[in-house]
């Protein structure tokens, strides 16, 4: 199986109008948690995803609903993409009973069933065959889903990977993996990591369909996915795919990234800024800056929401500590 | 009643699952064209089809990870690993996954997962085929863990363990495959977290589970002619552990040995005498003493194997110790 190229598409005003809400709303809403987490008010780890927010729109616009989606730590845009409502998100940052978890996963490990948004996890590649297997047990039952799986160029060099790809092409699972290649893992850079650089090319090994594609453009990213997704679901097989992204912070809170280039998180920023893509877009389809601006008073309005909400809830409820041990206790 | 193989009792508990629910299906190394490393699996290949009896490539890791997907998604495998051994490179899997998940998401996501194989020694298998790692699985809040050798007992508590929504590791013994118990051939299932006392008695009990029960059982028939009377409990499973069984049985018998294959150190066994020191204190009448592997890994030569594991012997030995205070 070899590489392909998707085809073009065309994308309406009204779905470009609604990734881009969503893309600033997943960049607000991770604004306010930087901000959160220098006040203290969220803990631990908190890896934001701000730059790779057209990566998580796109790709959920190319899904179903009943699609599975899971990825690892860095999962606020994900999550926020795959429908979990950005108060959920929030309260779950701050570690209060009204988050997406009740306060037990935390920023790395939210998950919501309804939204078949599958989490959170904190081992790199340790959440790639759960991927696959969602993928196995959608061809075991026929019921016509895909399962996608995200994982970070630092994923793609542990063994867990290698083995769901595996065993995903051997039985030719409904699966898209989507290597987000932000250029760094942690602090090591692409080439210090990897001889092989495209980790689309890992898919050769197993004899699977992959490229690699930039993916800075929203449609660019839904395109892509779009075409991996109908391949999967066709019944033809898994995909592999590089989506080449980049993250403007560090790999969590405590990184000042000192590891970069000179000059390379400005030119990214001025070259390949999602955000600005899709608004050039806009307006080139005949959208005024004032219908940008609205759009963006609306989504700081939603995160402002989120942030209120998440301070003024309670705490975990301690009585409820063992609760989630055992399903059968 | 019918005499059954472990191996027989184990197939019949799956292949009757099976049967009730399509959900559940079989994974593993050389499980379906093989017919099992162990000839558990015999025959269910042709029963069930490849769909649902399905060889893998030789990647715990993965494997083990597809599965706990597929139980996320509402399917309910049984993953056979040959042996547990080669667990230890999905032991990510299970510990980090498996076990956690079900907490992590706050109930969004459950995982109905059975892990079956068998663990400890065989015989002549070295070093890294001869683990027994009960203790590595029961350290962990999220798993069930089952160990046990008895064919009536590995029937019902398999049935158990596969309509379990929990994920259970549940440990078999390559050495007791082919050796025969009377089942019942009516259906049943045994409850988690009950311990059965396999031979009674009123001077000492010996805490054991899976293939060291043989061992206490013939410890004690050699204790009763020395005028001891040696009880023998079978915990069959370690977690949910059987803590009333333990106390009624120290309360009973004042003097406890518990035989556990394996390591001494940060061990099931330690577990168990720190909580019924902990809990029955008065009513003990001498130390609980230990019976465990050597702390040394598994040497080849026959001998020096016989030297490092529990042996009759060493049971003996610990019995009358406690019960000459």
């Amino acid at each position: 199986m070899g590489e392909a190229v998707a085809p073009e598409v065309v994308v309406s005003r009204e779905d470009l109008l609604v990734w881009y809400e969503q893309m600033a709303l997943i960049r607000r809403v991770e604004e306010l948690a930087a901000k959160a987490y220098t006040l203290r008010k969220i803990l631990g780890f908190c890896h934001l995803y701000i730059g790779q927010e057209a990566v998580a729109v796109g790709a959920v616009a190319a899904l179903e609903p009943k699609d599975q989606l899971i990825t690892a730590y860095r999962l606020h845009g994900h999550a926020l993409a795959k429908g979990i409502s950005p108060r959920a998100v929030m309260a779950e940052l701050f570690g209060k009973e009204t988050g997406a978890t009740h306060g037990i996963g935390g920023s790395m490990h939210m998950a919501s069933k309804e939204h078949e948004f599958w989490g959170g996890y904190g081992i790199v590649g340790g959440h790639v065959p759960l991927g696959a297997g969602a993928a196995f047990a959608n061809k075991y039952s026929g019921d016509g889903r895909v399962s996608i799986t995200f994982l970070g160029d630092g994923a793609a060099q542990q063994g867990a990977f290698y083995e769901a790809i595996c065993m995903a092409q051997l039985w030719k699972l409904p699966a898209i993996f989507v290597v987000e290649n932000n250029y760094y893992a942690m602090g090591t850079s692409l080439e210090r990591q990897s001889f092989l650089t495209d980790m689309s090319k890992r898919g050769a090994g197993v004899g699977m369909m992959h490229w690699q594609f930039e993916a800075f453009d929203v449609v660019d990213v839904y395109r892509n996915i779009k075409h991996a997704v109908d391949h999967a679901r066709s019944g033809q097989g898994p995909v592999l795919l590089e989506a080449v992204t980049y993250r403007y912070r560090g790999h969590s809170m405590s990184d000042p990234a000192k590891y970069r280039a000179e000059g390379e998180l400005d030119t990214h920023k001025k070259e390949h800024d999602g955000l600005k893509i899709v608004e050039n877009r806009l307006r080139d389809l005949g959208v005024s800056d004032d219908e940008i601006k609205a759009i963006k008073d609306r989504v700081a309005e939603v995160a402002k929401d989120a942030y209120d909400f998440a301070e003024s809830s309670p705490e975990p409820d301690a009585t409820k500590l063992y609760d989630y041990i055992y399903a059968e206790p | 009643m019918a005499q059954l193989q472990l191996r027989e009792a184990l197939r019949r508990a799956m292949s009757e699952e099976m049967r009730r629910d399509e959900r559940i299906f079989l994974m593993g190394e050389e499980v379906a064209y093989y017919d099992g490393a162990y000839k558990v699996s015999q025959g269910m290949l042709a029963e069930f089809g490849d769909k649902r009896v399905i060889d893998t490539p030789i990647a715990e890791n993965g494997f083990c990870g597809i599965g706990i997907g597929a139980a996320m998604a509402g399917l309910r495998p049984i993953i056979e690993v040959m042996t547990w051994n080669f667990s230890l490179v999905a032991y990510d899997q299970i510990i980090n996954n498996a076990a956690k998940i079900y907490q992590m998401t706050a109930g969004e996501f459950h995982v109905p997962i059975v892990f079956r194989g068998p663990v400890g020694a065989a015989e002549n298998l070295g070093s890294q085929h001869s683990m027994a790692l009960e203790s590595l699985f029961a350290h962990f809040p999220g798993l069930k863990v089952v160990s046990t050798a008895d064919p009536a007992d590995a029937y019902g508590l398999l049935k158990t363990a596969i309509r379990d929504d929990d994920p259970v590791v549940f440990m078999e013994s390559e050495l007791l495959y082919g050796r025969s118990g009377e089942v019942p051939d009516e259906e049943f299932l045994i409850p988690f977290g009950q311990a059965a006392v396999k031979r009674d008695g009123t001077d000492v009990t010996l805490v054991t589970w899976n293939k060291q029960v043989f061992n206490c059982l013939e410890a004690a028939e050699v204790l009763a002619k020395e005028g001891i009377s040696a009880r023998v409990l079978d915990l069959r499973t370690l977690r949910p552990l059987d803590e009333e069984a333990l106390y009624r049985c120290v309360a009973e018998t004042h003097r406890m040995v518990v035989v556990q294959e394996g390591f001494a150190f940060a061990g099931v066994g330690a577990e168990i005498a720190a909580r019924v020191t902990e809990a029955c204190f008065d009513a003990l009448d001498a130390p609980i003493l230990r019976v465990t592997n050597l702390d040394v890994n598994q040497p080849y030569a026959t001998n020096l194997e016989k030297l490092v594991m529990p042996s009759v012997k060493r049971i003996v030995d610990a019995a009358r110790a406690v019960c000459s205070r």
